[in-house]
């Protein structure tokens, strides 16, 4: 066997205890000292399942039935075990937030070293050593969750670099992080790895963002399956993320809808070396002016309007600083910025959660801050990030009426709304199952049910979307778009650049209390002065649009994205 | 930093004595004062505990809201003992000496006015050393402290790792509440108790399931950076015993052992003045 391979599958196969079909069938795959792969794949393709293979989760924490074999380290990964293993793969998991383990973040860096028994003073330097790798030695002494995201990234990878592994994984790095912070996480693994010499693999279904650093290979999979498994490059030439159901970089769909025919030696993986002829650059100016410009959205009355509020929480705070947001009927719009910016208490505000000190909210020109919760929650609706905070009752049918329970309402009109708004929501053929029969994205749509059936004509999402794959996302956010369009006012909290870019028209920006902007999405990403203050990023669309010497980057952003919403 | 340890960083000597000794010296201190009605000694340790509070430059505004608590709590004792059983001091010391009377069975004796000063002055020998540990202990050592007097290190850290998430969970119930409050449950006043009750359920719920989530994401961190792997682990914030961690708990070892000599020697837990 090559010498090189630091793991293995050959002809692996791997079902769940619980489950009645495999997840896995037939993995081939070898990963090579030093080598830096991605692995993509849809929800429930079973790329975590061999993240979990890899670091022993599997079988430990996940008990079920192998096939084939696993070597990792040259040795069977059964028999090694999740502590054999995590000698040799470190894992950096999903939330950042969740796995910090110490009361400190040199306690959290120093904690699998505790757990080998090492001396006080080796740990002690060890901690040092690491901390200054991966550059956090200034708040080796505050608490993991005080500091801020980029650096938590960094905690949680020096907390797995203690252990000199052979192999980083990084589960879905990207999935809580802002953009900019996202973008600093893949140049820190790319650092990282070149200064160690590990192999990295990266699990993820963010193609465009990891991309941002190069990539040894891609495998990508499926059903259970690897569907392909070879350069960045080639996989963006064919047509194979479409049909995953995974979105391919946006520079890469521009320059397809262009026409342009991709090939490898133009290195479509990655923006900065990608290579155009004049007569391709040619083709996407043509077709930029070809495409019609998207009408402007009219605009309505207004709905709701915030003057000059103001709040500073008990502990002295000053969380928001004079905010004027005004939002009109009917409007879809989103509000982005840092954790911290105020986008979360802003939102508590309007739903009568605190208290502003100053300031006046309005909704239809009545004052609201004489309504208590319940009261505001008649006319503006307030739906938390994640479903499981929201959802107290077992069937479905119960979850959806419990807001119209609360008021009052006769039983036979509570029957009649809710499974109005059941099949408005399309779970009205499940209206008498459990809640706990159905996936993330179905009890995302539940909760989002038990708050419309209260006939609210604003509604609030926080983070809508947070960890959804491109189709969960699409299928939510069209759904949303429905709702929109039947005329209720929609409000999302986010991150998600993309999100702005194509389902709101309008993109508030919060930054230190204060609204720094307040237009359109595609003129928000295309000015690099918010785009730094609000922690996002700039979108391929606009190196793009300048590499092909197209003006109007923004206007080249409204045509794409309008051709892409006709295509899908 | 959570304060729920109310862990005040400043320089003194008991600061730099080890969370071990520390606790060791709490639960001997405390024993030691438990153990018997002894009243000079409970003085005594009384005057010392003050001492030492003041030695460790924690000052009283700092832990007023605990010991205006534990104040209430001694007067709600006292006042129940002497509801419960009037003439519990004429028992245990076999004497009455009647000062006055108050109505049916409350009889104010001598005897049970000397018994109520004994279980003030327990509340006050301890109570300052309790507060001490809770203002002189960094919390990250708590753990290593309790796994150094010889708890096993997997209950050590699930006790640390619990008081750690009581703050992340209280802010999620608040969240919680909030949004089922504006879903139409009644937290306020303006509901009855049955009926808020009834409602804290709706809490409860997605407050455990999200808990629960929480609970499986630490523990498949731990396991996947080796948490459990070996009968021992180091911690990274222990430090060795140094001489004033001897001393200190020489001293206390001895208190627990002069307080059983003198129990011994005394023929009984109680000091009894009138005999």
């Amino acid at each position: 066997m090559d010498n090189d391979i630091v793991i293995s599958f050959e002809n692996f196969g791997f079902q769940y205890t619980a489950q009645a079909e495999p997840t896995l069938y037939d993995i081939n795959l070898n990963i090579r000292k030093g080598e830096k792969v991605l692995i993509a794949g849809p929800s429930g393709c079973g790329k975590s399942t061999i993240a979990h293979c890899i670091n022993g989760l599997i079988p430990a924490s996940y008990p079920g039935k192998a096939t084939g074999k696993l070597t990792i380290g040259g040795q069977n990964a059964l028999e090694l075990g999740l502590f054999g293993l995590s000698k040799i793969v470190g894992t950096v998991l999903q939330d950042a937030d969740g796995q910090f383990i110490g009361l400190t973040v040199a306690e959290d860096i120093a904690f699998a070293l505790e757990n080998d028994c090492v001396s006080t003073e080796e740990m002690h330097q060890h901690v040092k050593t690491v901390a200054k790798l991966v550059d956090v030695e200034q708040v080796l002494h505050h608490a993991p969750h005080e500091v801020s995201g980029g650096q938590k990234q960094r905690v949680s990878l020096a907390g797995v670099m203690v252990n000199k592994v052979d192999v980083l994984l990084f589960d879905e790095p990207l999935a809580n992080l802002d953009p900019a912070t996202g973008k600093q996480a893949i140049e820190l693994i790319d650092q990282i790895q070149k200064h160690t010499g590990c192999a990295v693999i990266i699990i993820e279904h963010r193609i465009e963002d990891v991309l941002h650093r190069n990539v040894d290979r891609v495998v990508l999979m499926g059903e259970g399956r690897i569907l392909y498994d070879g350069s960045a490059d080639r996989m963006l030439c064919s047509d194979l993320l479409q049909k995953s159901g995974i979105r391919e970089p946006l520079y890469v769909t521009a320059l397809k809808y262009a026409g342009v025919h991709l090939t490898e030696d133009m290195h479509p993986a990655s923006l900065t070396e990608l290579s155009l002829t004049d007569s391709q650059k040619q083709q996407v100016r043509d077709w930029f002016n070809r495409q019609p410009t998207p009408p402007a959205a009219e605009q309505a009355p207004v709905l709701f309007q915030s003057e000059n509020l103001d709040f500073t929480y008990p502990g002295g705070h000053h969380a928001l600083k004079g905010i004027d947001v005004t939002i009109h009927k009917g409007e879809m719009l989103s509000i982005v910025g840092t954790n911290g910016a105020g986008k979360s208490t802003f939102s508590k505000a309007v739903c009568g959660f605190v208290k502003p000190q100053s300031g006046k909210l309005t909704l239809n020109g009545t004052d609201l801050s004489t309504l208590s919760i319940k009261e505001r929650a008649d006319h503006i609706g307030y739906v938390m990030q994640n479903p499981n905070q929201m959802i107290s009752k077992t069937q479905i049918f119960d979850e959806v009426a419990f807001g119209l329970r609360n008021r009052g309402v006769a039983e036979d009109e509570v029957r009649r709304r809710v499974e109005e708004t059941l099949k408005i929501c399309g779970l009205y053929s499940f209206r008498n199952w459990p809640v706990s029969a159905l996936s993330y994205g179905q009890k995302k749509r539940v909760t989002i049910a038990s708050i419309l059936v209260l006939e609210p004509e604003m509604i609030l999402l926080d983070e809508p979307t947070a960890g959804q794959d491109f189709r969960h996302y699409t299928e939510i956010m069209d759904f949303l778009q429905q709702l929109n369009r039947q005329g209720i006012t929609v409000v999302l909290i986010t991150h998600d650049m993309h999100l702005m870019l194509e389902y709101t028209p309008r993109a508030v920006v919060f930054h230190d209390g204060h609204v720094i902007a307040d237009k359109s999405a595609a003129q928000v990403l295309n000015d690099p002065e918010i785009v730094a203050q609000a922690h996002l990023k700039e979108t391929s669309l606009y190196h793009l649009a300048m590499t092909c010497g197209i003006p109007e980057p923004e206007e080249f952003t409204r045509r794409f994205i309008a051709r892409d919403q006709e295509v899908r | 930093m959570t304060n729920l340890f109310n862990y005040i960083d400043r320089s003194s000597p008991i600061h730099r004595l080890t969370g071990a000794s520390k606790l060791v010296c709490l639960l001997t201190w405390s024993l030691a004062a438990m153990s018997g009605f002894h009243t000079p000694l409970l003085a005594i340790l009384t005057l010392v505990s003050l001492g030492l509070f003041k030695f460790s430059k924690i000052k009283l505004k700092d832990v007023s809201f605990m010991l205006g608590f534990t104040f209430v709590f001694m007067l709600l004792n006292n006042l129940l003992i002497f509801l419960f059983s009037p003439e519990h001091g004429v028992t245990i010391y076999g004497s009455r000496t009647v000062l006055f009377k108050i109505a049916g069975p409350y009889v104010v004796t001598a005897e049970q006015l000397f018994y109520h000063l004994n279980v003030a002055l327990k509340y006050t020998c301890t109570i300052p050393i309790v507060l001490l540990f809770v203002c002189t202990t960094n919390p990250s050592e708590f753990a290593a402290s309790l796994n150094r007097i010889g708890v096993s290190y997997r209950i050590s850290y699930s006790v640390a790792l619990a008081l750690r998430y009581i703050p992340d969970i209280q802010r999620e119930y608040g969240d919680i509440s909030q949004a089922q409050q504006a879903r139409g449950i009644e937290m306020s006043k303006k509901a009855s108790l049955v009926s808020r009750l009834k409602s804290v359920s709706g809490i409860l719920i997605p407050l455990i399931l999200s808990s629960m989530e929480r609970i499986d994401t630490i523990s498949n961190a731990m396991e996947l950076r080796g948490f459990g792997k070996d009968p021992k682990r180091t911690w990274y914030s222990g430090r060795p015993f140094a001489k004033g961690d001897w001393i200190a708990m020489g001293l206390c070892i001895a208190l627990l052992i002069f307080s059983f000599i003198l129990t011994a020697v005394n023929g009984g837990r109680y000091f009894n003045p009138f005999m």
